[in-house]
């Protein structure tokens, strides 16, 4: 396949941003691992304050992109654009000050076992700011509360559950109040509920602050809530086939891979939940900006 | 099950009769047709299974060498007449195409094996080259006070190195100085130098076998463990969290680490070889019928300070190195579970070898500066 030109794919209606440059750019990207290539030709635009979710089957290259994103794996081939720096190209002082502007959520939580939640998310502020102890605990203390877990600032990550780790791990993601937040799988191993509650906190984390988020996902329930756009990951043409809002993916799908991925059908035929992903007040939340 | 070829016109009709079951012995699907020679060639490979019993994986088995077969040969594989179940199936096992990986193959030549064996050496080199470097430069930052170290996590690696090892040490030690005595008693009783035992502890003890053994015990215990916690931090992306704050995780999670063990080694050598010595006097005073007085006399006759600093010198670098040893070895740690009993048992192979070798090289520079 050819080299895409994803605002021509992309259905959602929106004008490209004119004014001032992307948190992210990605252009022309190719992640392989040793000579196995795993995407090629990805070219795309993640726009200011919106929720941009990274779509694509198990295998597909969803997370490895992400680590792209974040600095952790170097682009085989073209580049990736922080506010229109190049990562790889910059040096330590500037990836220094790119990383402080992002925050990550993994996917599970990555808090560190030997440090308190309190801890956990302190670390970024001593680190980065000149805060005495008593303002950067009360920095904590905030962060925590927003996040529904005041109280357990002693508590150690091994002694609460899956979706309070998760939330701790977005308390930390958010201690310096970043412009671009990646989250990886943020509703794996999470009951429909507590995921549910995750995807309000990320709303409201983009409607409150203006976060630019990034996320990699496949569950589709979630991508049909929070996401304003999406791209495609398709593991069969080693790029990205499509993007656009969810909906639009939905309704006009570009490739058979996509309707199946957005209708959760199989090549064996569409799954009885498919229907799932029609969810009508979804539909009106991404039909109406 | 023996499935039947016959013709029509350009088409061949595979019969699929009675039941397919992985409990019987599965035809091969190519030497079916290579009994065809009437021309024209055949153009199409169909299927007949209006006789067909109960059927399972083995049939999709056959199927599919089917399917590889008509397309390495230039056959239409058609599908059409088979069960909507089956075909189904068959769609699903070819609905993601076979994916290219860099597995090496099973037929990969000699040559090939050495270079790729030769590029892994080369890139764990690098790997180690570049470890020792962020180690070095997060070092001296600490030295020009432009790095905040963690010093909880330095006075836990202290604390779990000094009282926590101190049972382990203070056996080995006391068997390792029994044996020195053993051996000093049998052989220098044959030449009436029983007295000289002491020497041979005291040397044995406080310039050799008080570090290495220490230094063991401690690649052991906690090189071992560094690199299982590392490796473990790693599978669970705590050292990415690091990374992509921008945070050094050499700083935090390291430096603490190698420099408690470079504290904590020499400190327990000095007990090491302390303790060492006591159990070569009780074979001493027991077997050779030497006076405590006797034994203490001969070691103070014949063992200098430098004897013990060289030891505690000794047991500062095997510090060094059992750090760095089991650090590097967690923080190179794989992507799965098994990933971090490997790092742990390399960074023990890893540690003593490097222990073992640093002492010979420290011995032989200690003889040429006449130590």
């Amino acid at each position: 396949m050819g080299a895409l030109d994803v605002e021509q794919r992309g259905t959602d209606g929106r004008a490209p941003e004119e004014t001032g440059t992307s948190p992210i750019e990605v252009r022309g990207l190719a992640m392989k691992y040793g000579p196995l290539v795993v995407m090629e030709d990805l070219n795309f635009q993640v726009r200011r304050g919106e929720i941009f979710v990274i779509m694509g089957g198990s295998g597909s290259g969803k997370s490895t992109l992400l680590k792209h994103l974040i600095g952790l794996k170097a682009p085989a081939e073209g580049s990736i654009l922080f506010e229109g720096e190049d990562f790889f190209e910059a040096d330590e002082e500037a990836r220094k000050g790119i990383l402080r502007r992002m925050g990550v959520l993994y996917q599970n939580g990555a808090l560190w076992s030997g440090l308190t939640l309190a801890e956990n998310v302190a670390l970024p502020l001593e680190e980065y700011t000149d805060l005495d102890t008593r303002s950067i605990g009360e920095v904590v203390s905030l962060k925590l509360s927003l996040v529904g877990l005041r109280g357990f600032e002693s508590f150690y990550p091994t002694e609460i559950s899956g979706g309070m780790r998760k939330r701790a791990a977005l308390a930390r993601a958010t201690a310096l109040d970043p412009e671009v937040l990646f989250f990886d799988e943020p509703s794996s191993g999470l009951d429909p509920i507590t995921a549910s509650r995750l995807d309000d906190l990320i709303l409201q984390l983009r409607d409150s602050f203006g976060t630019t988020i990034v996320i990699v996902s496949h569950d589709l329930a979630s991508i049909f809530k929070i996401a304003d756009r999406a791209i495609f990951l398709d593991i069969k043409e080693k790029t990205m086939t499509a993007m656009g809002s969810p909906v639009s993916l939905r309704d006009s799908p570009p490739s058979d891979e996509v309707r199946r991925f957005m209708t959760r059908s199989s090549v064996l035929g569409p799954s009885e939940d498919s229907d799932a992903s029609r969810d009508p007040k979804a539909q009106d939340r991404r039909d109406d900006p | 099950m023996a499935p039947e070829v016959r013709r029509e016109a350009e088409t061949l009709i595979v019969e699929l009769v009675g039941d397919w079951e992985l409990s019987h012995a599965l035809p091969r699907f190519g030497p079916l047709l290579e009994n065809d020679s009437q021309a024209p060639a055949a153009r199409a490979v169909d299927f007949d299974a209006s006789n067909l019993g109960r059927w399972d994986s083995s049939l999709l088995t056959f199927l599919q060498q089917g399917m590889i077969h008509c397309e390495a040969h230039d056959l239409e594989f058609r599908s059409g007449n088979l069960p909507e179940d089956v075909a189904r199936l068959l769609e699903l096992a070819r609905a993601v195409p076979e994916q290219e990986t860099d597995r090496t193959s099973a037929g990969e030549s000699y040559p090939a094996a050495m270079g790729a064996g030769g590029l892994a050496a080369w890139d764990g080199l690098v790997a180690a080259i570049t470890f020792l470097g962020e180690v070095t430069d997060s070092f001296l930052r600490l030295v020009l006070f432009r790095l905040r170290m963690r010093w909880r996590d330095f006075w836990v690696v202290v604390q779990s190195n000094s009282s926590g090892a101190l049972p382990i040490v203070t056996l080995i030690s006391f068997l390792v100085g029994m044996i020195i005595s053993f051996l000093g008693a049998v052989v220098l009783r044959r030449f009436g130098a029983g007295y000289f035992v002491s020497y041979l502890v005291g040397y044995g003890m406080l310039r050799e076998m008080a570090s290495l053994m220490t230094g063991i015990i401690l690649a052991g215990r906690t090189g071992a463990a560094f690199a299982a916690e590392l490796g473990s931090m790693k599978i669970t992306e705590e050292i990415d969290a690091y990374r992509t704050l921008g945070i050094s995780p050499v700083d935090h999670l390291v430096l603490p680490r190698v420099l408690g063990l470079m504290v904590t080694m020499p400190l327990l050598t000095i007990y090491a070889g302390f303790i060492g010595i006591l159990g070569g006097m009780v074979v001493a005073i027991m077997v050779l019928d030497l006076t405590v007085t006797q034994f203490t006399g001969g070691l103070l006759a014949a063992v200098t300070l430098s004897d013990a600093l060289l030891g505690v010198f000794k047991g500062t670098v095997f510090g060094l190195i059992i750090g760095l040893a089991g650090c590097m070895k967690g923080m190179q740690t794989g992507g799965d579970a098994s990933a971090v009993g490997k790092a742990a048992t390399s960074a023990v192979v890893l540690g003593i070898t490097l222990i073992i070798g640093a002492n010979a090289v420290i011995d032989w520079l200690a003889v040429l500066l006449n130590v």
